[in-house]
Formats: structure tokens, sequence, C-alpha cells
């Protein structure tokens, strides 16, 4: 397959964290449909510890395997940990996307931080990684689709 | 593993006649056939058989066939051709909105050119309405391009009433014919188009070859300019094995025509059937009774179009999606949005095309591994059925 590299292919094949948390405490979601991508990432937080991370998407390869990777960085690492991690980051783990497939790790690291945001309204708790981030920001009735960030 | 190749409207392979026939015209006849000794005069023979072919497979004239490189230079040829041979009479254009790139960037190119355009709608099939053409023609309206069969739907249109119409208001028909030739019984004359653009490698003949036809007395730009070939309308030393090749094809096609017309047609419904019974939540695209033989467009809910297409090839299947993800510029297809599927679920369609090599079993072995596959990307979406969109 010439599109995407043999990390990206692996995690899109056999995806890792593939599902949804009971109880979970926090879940988020980002992107929609229409913009043929959405990502659902669900936590288990201890102690600031994000303990366990499954995800749900509709989408297509590099959306999968950005989820894939995305759910697997993020468990064992503290809540500030998880929140510091870049789109960037995510691309470097997959070993790079192809230059049309980056919004799907913004989409990934979107999607964490929503989950968190979650997690921190339940809780009463405020982080610095979460300034000025609105998961409900580009929701449906904003009718543009990022494609580049 | 088994390869099932279901990408017909895409290309086909080249049947294996048609190669044997197209191989003494690489090195052995290899003759320039401007040439005027023995060995050019057996090119320009070898061109005039295979012209008289393909004429032949569209009921042509042979002197109204024009060779080109592909059927987007023909579909260019003809727009550009007749704005640019007709721009004293008027500068209006017609056609739809779900013609090929092809067409419809040549019109845009147009566009910013002073000619103004007007794209058809198409109805939820996919067809257009004959009174929508006859209420878009102006008194400066030189042309209508609408295209015979749509390559992702496979919509076929009813070309001759489209072309009663324009033929009453004296303007120029083509039609791109692309899809159309092989599949559909095509004569020009009773059609009554002016111009249509064919292509070699969807007959089973090789790329890199096409045709214009130019109905005798229209005005027309020449396209390519330097040398007299193609009646000095196209300029440029013919492609001599590719001519030869598309005209062995074109001779099959006709031969075969209703044979590959009934077979495919029957393995393609079996494919729809099966589909319909085995997976839940599919809607086909397009018309069942205008359609293409070979095609099937099917929406999969709640999932998305390059992870099912990545999926299936790794399988061995490959047929290609409308999804936006899978474009390079990230837009979904223009045909399905113009038949009004949302957006969402064009992102989940798929466009099988089944061909003369393809068997019964290629289709079960199809069936078999999209259930498994549209199965396992259910399981991995964050919509459903039951959470909806």
């Amino acid at each position: 397959m010439g599109m995407y590299n043999d990390k990206v292919m692996d995690h899109f094949m056999n995806p890792h964290n593939i599902g949804e948390l009971e109880n979970p405490d926090g879940i988020g979601t980002y992107g929609s449909p229409v913009c043929g991508d959405m990502m659902q990432i669900s936590i288990r937080v201890q102690d600031e510890i994000i303990t366990d991370a499954k995800f749900k998407t509709f989408g297509c390869g590099s959306a999968i395997a950005s989820s894939s990777v995305a759910t697997d960085m993020i468990i064992g690492k503290t809540i500030d940990q998880a929140l510091a991690i870049t789109n960037k980051q995510i691309i470097d783990e997959l070993g790079g996307l192809p230059a049309v497939k980056i919004h799907c790790s913004v989409l990934a690291d979107h999607a964490i931080k929503a989950a968190i945001y979650d997690f921190a309204q339940k809780n009463g708790k405020i982080y610095a990684g979460l300034e000025g981030f609105d998961p409900n920001e580009d929701d449906e009735e904003n009718d543009t689709c990022d494609t580049e960030e | 593993m088994r390869q099932v190749y279901l990408d017909y409207a895409a290309t086909t392979p080249v049947k294996e006649e048609v190669l044997k026939e197209m191989i003494p015209f690489f090195s052995e006849n290899f003759g320039n056939p401007s040439s005027l000794y023995t060995k050019g005069s057996a090119s320009k023979e070898a061109i005039m058989i295979a012209r008289r072919k393909v004429s032949s497979l569209i009921g042509a004239d042979e002197n109204e066939l024009f060779f080109t490189s592909s059927g987007t230079e023909a579909d260019d040829w003809a727009i550009i051709g007749i704005a640019d041979a007709l721009k004293s009479k008027g500068n209006h254009i017609i056609t739809t909105g779900i013609e090929h790139h092809a067409v419809l960037h040549s019109c845009e190119y147009l566009a910013k050119n002073g000619y103004e355009i007007t794209f058809l709608p198409v109805d939820k099939e996919g067809r257009v309405r004959a009174e929508d053409l006859e209420n878009a023609i102006t008194d400066k309206t030189i042309l209508v391009s609408i295209m015979y069969v749509n390559n992702e739907v496979g919509t076929i249109q009813d070309i001759k009433e489209l072309c009663r119409i324009t033929k009453s208001k004296n303007v120029v028909f083509h039609t791109d014919a692309v899809q159309a030739l092989g599949n559909v019984k095509i004569n020009v004359k009773e059609l009554g188009v002016d111009l249509m653009s064919i292509s070699g490698h969807k007959i089973y003949g090789p790329k890199g070859i096409g045709a214009l036809y130019i109905k005798r007395g229209t005005k027309i730009s020449d396209f390519m300019h330097g040398g007299a070939q193609e009646n000095k309308k196209r300029a440029g030393t013919e492609n001599l094995t590719g001519i030869v090749g598309f005209g062995k094809a074109a001779e099959l096609a006709e031969l075969n025509s209703e044979n590959h017309i009934t077979k495919v047609t029957e393995l393609r419904n079996y494919f729809i059937d099966q589909v319909f019974e085995k997976i839940d939540d599919v809607f086909l695209n397009g018309s069942r009774e205008f359609r293409h033989p070979g095609n099937a467009n099917i929406t999969f809910e709640f999932i998305e179009g390059e992870a099912m297409l990545l999926y299936l090839d790794l399988l061995g299947i490959s047929v290609s999606t409308g999804s936006a993800c899978s474009s390079a510029s990230l837009t979904p297809s223009h045909v399905l949005t113009c038949l009004g599927v949302p957006v969402e679920k064009i992102h989940g369609s798929l466009r099988f095309t089944i061909g003369d090599p393809t068997t019964k079993e290629d289709i079960d072995y199809v069936i078999e591994k999209l259930v498994e596959v549209v199965a396992k990307l259910r399981a991995i979406s964050s919509v459903s059925k039951a959470k909806g969109w």
C-alpha cells in the first residue's frame, strides 16, 4: 500500500484500545461525520494518572491509526502529560502521515483534550493545558470542515 | 490470495487479442503514417482499419472520427473547440453538475474567459430533466454537454430526448460517452448528437488513446496545431499502437456487446442483492433502472469509505470510494453531492464496477470479505444505528 507507512498500516489493521470504557471518568468526542472523521475517547483516571483509555472512531485509515496510537500514548501518563501531547508527537509516533491527513492527528489530540475536559468538568478541576479549549467550538452548526491546522 | 478487481469503470486490462494486434506496430511495422514509402502507407492502412472499427461501434462515418490522446482530450477539444468556433454566436454553455472533471474543469476554464456556464441539476437518481434543459437554453446558448453514462453512479441519460430539444433550438450537443462505450448500444445518428467523446482503455484497449466524433458539418476549432494528421484538426504523429489497439478493442466490443451487457448485468444484480441480503443499513446510489450494467454504488452507513477501501485492498479486492478522505482535495464526491446524498453518507460510499473477466466466485469472495470488513469497521465506529449520526 503506497499511501501509508507500515506503522500506520499496523495501527489501522490492528488498532489498540478499541471500544468504550464502562462508567468512564472522562469521555469526549471531537470532529463530525459530515467532515468524515469523528473520534470518541473515554478515559479512566486514578490519582491524576490515566490508567486506561479506549476509542471509537468514524473515519479513514489515518484517523483510526491516530486514535489507536493516541490512546496508547496517554495510558500511564498524568493528565498534565497527556494534555501536553501535540498532534506533531502523534504524527512522529506514527512515523509520519501524508500531508492531506495531518488533520486526523489534530483530531486525535483534540479528542484527548475533550475527554480530559469532561473529567475536569465532572470533578471541578482546572488544568493549564485545557486553557482556551472548548470541545464544542467546532460543532455541527459550523458547516466548514477543518482540513488543516 | 485471491485478487478481485472491481474497478472496471476506472480502467480495464488490455485483452490478449488486442495486445497481439498491437505488438507488430511497436518495432516491426513502425513506419510513420505520414511517410510515402511502403512502411508508412502500411501504418496509414492500419489506422484506416482501426478508424473503421471504432466508427462502427458508435455508428459513425469514418471521416467523422478523430483520434485523441484520451477521453479527457476529446472532452476538452469538444468544449473549448466549440466555444471558440461559435464565440460570435454566443457565450452560453449548458452542462450538468455530475460531469467528469474533464468537462467541468474545461467549462470552469471558459467561465474565467468570458463564457457563461449553467450547471443543470439532476434528480435523486442522477437524471437530467428535459424541461430543465429546455428552460436553460437562451439565444446566447452555443453548446450543451451532458454525459451519456455517469462514471460514479452509472446513471444513463436519455440523450436522444435531450438532443431533440437542442436540435429544435439549433444548439450543438456534446456527450461524454466514455463510460457508455461498450456498455450501452450507441448509434450517434439515432441519438442525434453532434459530438461524442470516447476512450480506449475502458473497453479493454490500451491507455493513451481516445477519440472525438464530430458530425459532418459541425463548426469546431482545431485542437493541436501542427501537421496534417486527423484531417489537420488534431496534429501530431499518430499513436499508432494505441489506435490499432483501440480498433481491435472496439471490434471485440461490438461482437461481444450483447453477451457482455447480459453477463455483467446479471453479476451486478446478484452482487447488489447479496449485499442487501447480508449487510444491514446500506443503500444504492443512483438509478436501478437507468444504470450502467456493471455499476453498483453503495453507501454503507456509519463507516468511512477510505477505511473500507484499504481493508478490502489488503484482501486483494480493488474498489473506489466517493469519500472526501480518499481525494487529494478532501472534498466529497461532487456527483453524490448533486444527487442529494447527505455528506456523511457520501463518505461511506463504495463504487464496485464489474467487467468481462469477473466471475460469480469473485463476487462471492467479495461479499464474504465485505461482510467482515463492514462488521469490523462498525465495531470501531463512533456512530451506529443505535447512537445515530
